[in-house]
């Protein structure tokens, strides 16, 4: 029997690692030291452990040490990267560049410099959620300062090809900074190869403490600068000032480090759970849409958990109502307090009715085939629960157009 | 979020699901909201023309649990009613009975506006049909 409840919500957030809980516990009581205490063993300790993540992480992207700054999460480091740089290259110009889909931290953080003078551009993306490289070259300008586009997406998992934005950005002259929450750890990462100038990365999407997290600033060709949004006793080389969380540090390096030395044998058995999961259930429901690259057509594109479904003419929310044991999340506006549907569906183009409709399923390190297995049955017994009461299947089956019909919107 | 006890009551065993035959003269449809915003309701009341009593309700929705909950709780409180009675229930009553939190008040004025609708739809059919056949 199967143990509920299931989570498969870890494009949220991930359990964590108790391999990681095992490395993190002595530097809460035993060596609890400051790691810039630099005048007795205390302080030595929480430096040395402070050290080892620091090359553990670096090592893990193919960065320098010194190039990584440790931060309270991947929103904080958005915002040091993203405002850092539009202060710190003022002079320069006032123009960035980022997607639609881009993540809430870092498209408020553009947000908050718009009614600050800079002038953003928001591009649109294909249906599938990628970048088109041609539009981009076209936006870049003398003034554009720094193009800010995710790896991976958070809710439809679509990779970009950072690689190629990276090489672009190099050669316009333009610092590149990537939201890799999703990506690091799961898929390779690799800031040289990818031309990555900045990038940020959070601890409990991959099985580590939530409160931690780090910002990649590379330290040659180019040498990126930033202005710190913190002020205080200049750690972190001046850029994030503020104790270090060195409990939460050694967990976020340790985390990193199994990710990258199980990512195969983690990739290939997540993968194969969530390609079993969309076949289910195309073999045993009609009108049901996958938002982002289909998964057995572009594996590559995709993040190997994540699958992102709309269940047509059935309420997200109402869904979930339907397999209250199986922790999901929904597109749907209903499950937000802002009564509006994804923004990030709505970008690919998907209709408020169907993002309505959108479940998405993250599959990560700890489930099981079984749970897997028991989701598909449970959902797909809801949806047709569901469907028997919807007057929009109804319609639909009866060969109605639902989109000529004048609904009173309210 | 949790749901109230009724709420998920409802969803679990609707009450009334079901379509009536729109064509028929004595059945009033009601449909309402937009698949847009995640929630439309299709009430059906079958009415005795005579009496004014509503014999039979059966009802579809697409949207959350609250609107499902909404709907069905409507059909199991006007079966029974007179047009009149009917027509006067006040989204208020559905919120107080299911418990429904601020953030799901829009579905018991959906499902009020599909008991206003159904009745509508019902007294226009009746006055555009024969004399004699309303006997």
């Amino acid at each position: 029997m199967v143990k509920l409840p299931i989570y498969l919500d870890n494009n949220a957030t991930t359990q964590m690692d108790e391999r990681v809980f095992e490395a993190m516990k002595p530097y809460f009581i035993e060596y609890f030291g400051n790691a810039a205490s630099r005048n007795h063993s205390f302080g030595w300790k929480a430096e040395e452990a402070v050290d080892w993540a620091r090359e553990t992480i670096a090592r893990s992207i193919h960065a320098d040490p010194k190039e990584i700054v440790f931060t309270s999460g991947a929103t904080e480091s958005d915002n040091l990267a993203i405002k850092g740089i539009a202060e710190m290259y003022a002079s320069k110009g006032d123009h960035m560049i980022t997607l639609t889909t881009e993540h809430k931290a870092v498209l408020d953080t553009c947000k908050a410099l718009e009614r600050k003078g800079h002038r953003v551009t928001y591009m649109q993306v294909s249906k599938e959620g990628f970048v088109d490289l041609d539009m981009l070259r076209d936006a870049i300008t003398d003034k554009t300062v720094l193009v800010t586009i995710m790896h991976a997406n958070n809710e439809i998992g679509v990779i970009q090809d950072i690689e190629a934005i990276g090489k672009l950005c190099h050669e316009k002259g333009v610092i590149f900074h990537t939201d890799s929450t999703q990506s690091v750890g799961k898929i390779p990462f690799d800031v040289q190869k990818m031309n990555v100038d900045l990038a940020s990365i959070s601890g409990h999407k991959i099985y580590g403490p939530k409160g931690v997290g780090a910002l990649y600033v590379r330290k040659k060709s180019p040498r990126v600068k930033l202005a710190s949004q913190m002020d205080g006793g200049g750690h972190e080389r001046g850029m994030r000032s503020g104790t270090l969380n060195v409990p939460g540090i050694v967990g976020l390096a340790k985390a990193l480090e199994i990710c990258i030395s199980d990512m195969a044998s983690d990739t290939k058995r997540i993968q194969s759970m969530r390609d079993k999961m969309w076949m289910d259930f195309q073999a045993e429901l009609d009108e049901i849409y996958i938002n982002g690259p289909d998964p057995l057509d572009k594996p590559e594109w995709r993040l190997p958990g994540n699958l992102n479904v709309s269940f047509a003419f059935v309420e997200g929310e109402a869904l979930m109502m339907g397999i209250k044991d199986i922790a999901v999340s929904s597109g749907s506006a209903c499950t937000s307090a802002s009564l509006e549907p994804s923004y990030v569906l709505k970008a690919l183009g998907v209709g408020e009715d169907l993002a309505h409709t959108s479940i998405r399923f993250g599959i990560g390190r700890f489930n099981t085939q079984e749970e897997c297995d028991y989701t598909v049955r449970q959902v797909v017994e809801a949806v047709r629960h569901l469907r028997e009461m919807s007057p929009l299947y109804e319609m639909a089956k009866a060969g109605i157009d639902l989109k000529k019909i004048e609904w009173a919107a309210h | 979020m949790a749901y109230s006890e009724k709420v998920i009551d409802h969803y679990q065993h609707p009450r009334n699901v079901g379509t009536l035959d729109p064509k028929d003269a004595n059945v009033g449809t009601g449909l309402v909201g937009a698949p847009e915003c995640g929630d439309v309701m299709r009430l059906q009341l079958k009415i005795n023309p005579e009496t004014g009593v509503i014999e039979d309700a059966k009802f579809k929705t697409f949207g959350c649990g609250s609107a499902i909950a909404s709907s069905s709780f409507a059909t199991e409180m006007i079966k029974g009613k007179t047009v009149d009675e009917a027509y006067a229930i006040k989204n208020t009553t559905i919120v107080q009975e299911l418990n429904l939190p601020p953030v799901k008040i829009h579905c018991s004025v959906l499902a009020e506006d599909a008991i206003k609708a159904a009745i509508e739809d019902f007294k226009k059919k009746q006055a555009t049909v024969p004399v004699e056949s309303m006997a």
